[in-house]
């Protein structure tokens, strides 16, 4: 594997030196999502570079190269009776964990179980140098230096090659229990506000197709005790996968798909087609909003013109430095240019 | 000596009294004292001058001021930190944020909190407990702590394993670069659209910007906490029961080890009923609802019991979990009373290496012949070895530098890494090398730049100074001990 390493930092050597830019990929499965379409010919193909290379459940931590499919981390984990506590979808098991980290997806337990940005303990990269660099490690805190780690998450792959990722995991829940029931949207919000606010094992709280589900997960007793008090129908836990690998018939048609990060009170969208998860945090929708809460986020997901900027705008103080943080780590910007944003 | 110096100040001078009004700025020296160093007294450097800003108006004009001269500025918050780096620079102005310590606005249903930077991480948790919420992380200075040192440090705390460190509560921080722009790191969501800029800011110790308000998550106060405590006649016995917890699916709240000395030190100082006979002490806290508190306190005790508990207690109720906290948030105070000066490292181990770290520990305590008590954030691998040593015997204090130096560079050896929440700062800028390759220190210096061109933000922290950069002046190592 040192050598299919020494190949990878080659390839970007070579691409530096000639200043042809990569699009760096590995299953390939979001290369229509969350950025705008990076028109680059020369691809930089992670996928075979792939493995779990450390594993101790008792330190609650799990190395694998990039490559490594999210199924295949899944299995070792559940033989094991743990989990990738950010839940990120699987794409009919092409995703690998080098893409999960650099576009920070992650499922519906994100307000409560954080997503890959939150795990994320260590990574090994190739900067736009061609240098193979380590930052973080394999401990649960670690202040050392910057937080390179965590500054992939979301970045696209355009702040260096991810190769290895370091990752903390934790225990499968004990139990787990659905429950659902019929509400409007506005009614949902204020329910999912309302039991997001009390000391309940509540793991998932979303809202479509006219239902509230909500998801509690962890002690058996406690999860039991909640859902008798609670109330509301038992269904299974189906529509958690669903959202997780956006395979929900919400999810089904291809038109335009925006994503709005934002407090969970902010109002409801009066659109009649949107999904509703995160306890609020997250709203999926078929059109943009007139208007953007104070403080949110909009991305154009997928679908859509993405040749255009499909990322929130940026303030020129911040546009300003992220250019910059571009350049430190990418000088001749050669890895996935454009993808974030049409000037970085 | 620079010989610009008595201009600059002079012409710095004349600026800030221009922005800040005359009780913001201290000049004189004897009234910078209290400013010389954080809570790593050891090193003490005097600034050219405190200024002490009551709006974010002013730190901006205070930026820029400093920013046209040239000027380093070095952020302080409470002065809390361990590793020096709120220290002072000699040619720079200290900036302290103590006097913004307004709760700006807590937001029960969106379970927020906004904040300026000098607000303390207790009265976080005591305005939101109206609410019945609370901020997760708790830093054993959390009394006095202020929630923008804890951003610059990523402050952790005895409850990480289960909530997270300072980055894992946090949704916006509102910055001003070291030019005085100002901008919003983060938002209401969860989500930012370019770089997690945030994430990178979060534990940058003062060298990318400087933090003026901060969004944090607040979390529903468990309804039951409950503490198993339990001695060991072995640091492996206990080491091993750590792992156990772990293995069976358990998540504690709080997971702590005390070595003897700790146990003793402790149990003198706060009298808190620990068995002073054990070798090692696991303090493990369960919160949740009250079902899971019991299901879960029953597995931890049967665990404990099965891998050789000489003693065992549970507490009964919130006095009693109290009084077992103080014993071990007492623990760096109780040390102080058995020695003149203590240095307290910070390294973070993979927890399976715990017995052999603090085997290796005690060979360097004889090597060094100095004391040396551990307590040990077990649930997270955080060692905080407390050397003793008296700071009046020069010697005694070159022996406990490089005592210190040996654990970091240990910690490093088995897989961990030199600072687990304390931050680098200037103590342990030169164990830096022993965790990073020079090309991924070049890789923080490019980092530095983009943020921060002319360096002048907390310059000589946190990140070594390498040879391409050595034209810009170093601190000058004169640092006072005493």
């Amino acid at each position: 594997m040192t050598d299919a390493l020494q190949q990878l930092a080659a390839r970007v050597c070579a691409a530096k030196a000639d200043a042809t830019p990569l699009y760096v990929h590995g299953g390939n499965t979001k290369k229509h999502l969350l950025g705008r379409t990076c028109s680059v010919e020369r691809t930089l193909d992670i996928s075979k570079y792939r493995g779990i290379s450390h594993y101790q459940p008792q330190e609650l931590v799990i190395s694998a190269r990039a490559g490594t499919p999210i199924s295949e981390l899944e299995s070792a984990l559940a033989e094991q009776g743990q989990m990738l506590p950010f839940e990120p979808p699987r794409y009919a098991g092409q995703a690998t964990i080098g893409g999960t980290l650099a576009g920070n997806l992650s499922g519906p337990g994100r307000p409560w179980l954080g997503s890959i940005r939150d795990s994320v303990l260590g990574v090994q990269l190739i900067n736009g140098s061609g240098q193979i660099l380590e930052f973080g490690g394999k401990v649960m805190k670690n202040v050392a230096g910057y937080d390179v780690s965590r500054l992939q998450a979301g970045a696209l792959g355009t702040l260096g090659v991810i190769c290895e990722v370091h990752l903390k995991v934790l225990p499968l829940p004990e139990a787990s229990v659905t429950l659902a029931r019929d509400t409007s949207p506005d009614e949902a919000l204020a329910l999912m506000t309302n039991y997001a606010g009390q000391p309940k094992p509540l793991t998932g709280a979303c809202w479509v197709n006219g239902k509230l589900y909500l998801r509690l997960a962890g002690a058996a007793s406690a999860v039991e005790h909640t859902a008798q008090i609670w109330g509301g129908d038992r269904v299974d836990g189906a529509i958690w996968t669903q959202l997780q690998d956006m395979t929900h018939s919400f999810f089904t048609p291809s038109a335009e798909l925006w994503r709005l990060a934002t407090t969970p009170t902010a109002p409801c969208s009066d659109q009649a087609d949107q999904c509703i998860d995160w306890g609020g945090s997250q709203r999926w929708l078929r059109t943009p909003p007139a208007s953007i809460p104070q403080g949110a986020h909009l991305n154009l997901f997928s679908g859509g013109d993405r040749q255009t900027e499909v990322r929130g705008k940026l303030d020129q103080v911040q546009q300003t430095l992220q250019l910059r943080l571009k350049k430190a780590f990418d000088p001749a910007g050669i890895l996935n240019p454009g993808r974030l944003y049409s000037w970085m | 000596m620079n010989p610009d110096k008595p201009l600059t100040k002079n012409a710095l001078l004349a600026g800030l009294r221009a922005i800040l009004p005359a009780d913001c700025l201290i000049e004189d020296q004897e009234s910078q004292r209290p400013f010389e160093c954080d809570g790593l007294l050891l090193y003490r450097e005097l600034p050219l001058l405190v200024a002490l800003p009551e709006t974010v108006a002013q730190i901006q004009s205070v930026l820029k001021c400093c920013h046209q001269l040239g000027v380093p500025v070095v952020a302080r918050g409470s002065g809390t930190g361990l590793c020096a780096g709120a220290m002072p620079h000699p040619e720079g102005v200290l900036l302290g944020l103590s006097k913004l310590n307004n709760i700006l606005e807590v937001d029960p249903k969106a379970r927020t909190a906004r904040l300026q930077p000098g607000v303390t991480n207790l009265a976080i948790s005591e305005a939101a407990a109206a609410h019945g919420l609370y901020y997760g992380p708790d830093p054993s200075s959390q009394i006095a702590c202020s929630i923008g040192g804890n951003v610059a440090e990523n402050s952790g705390g005895v409850h990480c394993l289960k909530y997270g460190l300072t980055v894992h509560n946090l949704l916006c921080v509102e910055m001003l670069t070291v030019e005085g722009e100002r901008t919003t790191l983060g938002g209401g969501g969860l989500d930012s659209p370019g770089y997690d800029l945030m994430a990178l800011v979060t534990g940058s110790e003062g060298l990318l910007g400087i933090v003026t308000e901060v969004t944090v998550k607040l979390l529903p106060c468990p309804e039951v906490a409950r503490i198993v405590m339990a001695g060991f006649d072995s640091v492996r016995a206990a080491g091993d029961a750590v792992g156990a917890v772990i293995a069976a699916g358990i998540i504690p709240a709080g997971l702590e080890m005390m070595d003897a000395l700790a146990i003793q030190a402790a149990e003198d100082f706060a009298q808190a009923g620990y068995p002073k006979e054990a070798q090692a002490l696991l303090l493990c806290e369960l919160d949740g609802t009250a079902e899971e508190v019991d299901q879960h306190v029953d597995a931890v005790t049967n665990i404990f019991n099965q891998h050789g508990a000489s003693s065992l207690r549970v507490s009964s109720d919130d006095a009693e979990r109290a009084l077992l906290w103080k014993g071990r948030k007492s623990a760096f105070p109780a040390i102080g009373r058995l020695s003149a000066d203590y240095y307290c490292m910070d390294g973070t181990i993979p927890r399976s290496q715990v017995s052999h770290v603090l085997e290796e520990i005690s060979k360097l305590s004889a090597k060094y012949q100095l004391r040396c008590a551990n307590v040990f954030h077990a649930g997270d691998g955080n060692l905080h070895p407390l050397i003793m040593f008296d700071s009046g015997d020069p010697q005694q204090l070159a022996r406990a530098e490089r005592f210190g130096a040996d654990i970091l560079e240990l910690s490093v050896a088995v897989g961990g890494c030199i600072t687990g929440e304390h931050g680098v700062g200037l103590e342990k800028l030169n164990q830096m090398p022993s965790q990073f390759s020079e090309a991924e220190l070049h890789q923080f210096e490019d980092i530095k730049h983009a943020f921060d061109p002319a360096l002048t933000l907390n310059p000589g922290k946190g990140i070594p100074i390498l040879k391409r950069c050595q034209e810009y002046r170093a601190l000058p190592r004169r640092h006072s001990h005493d």
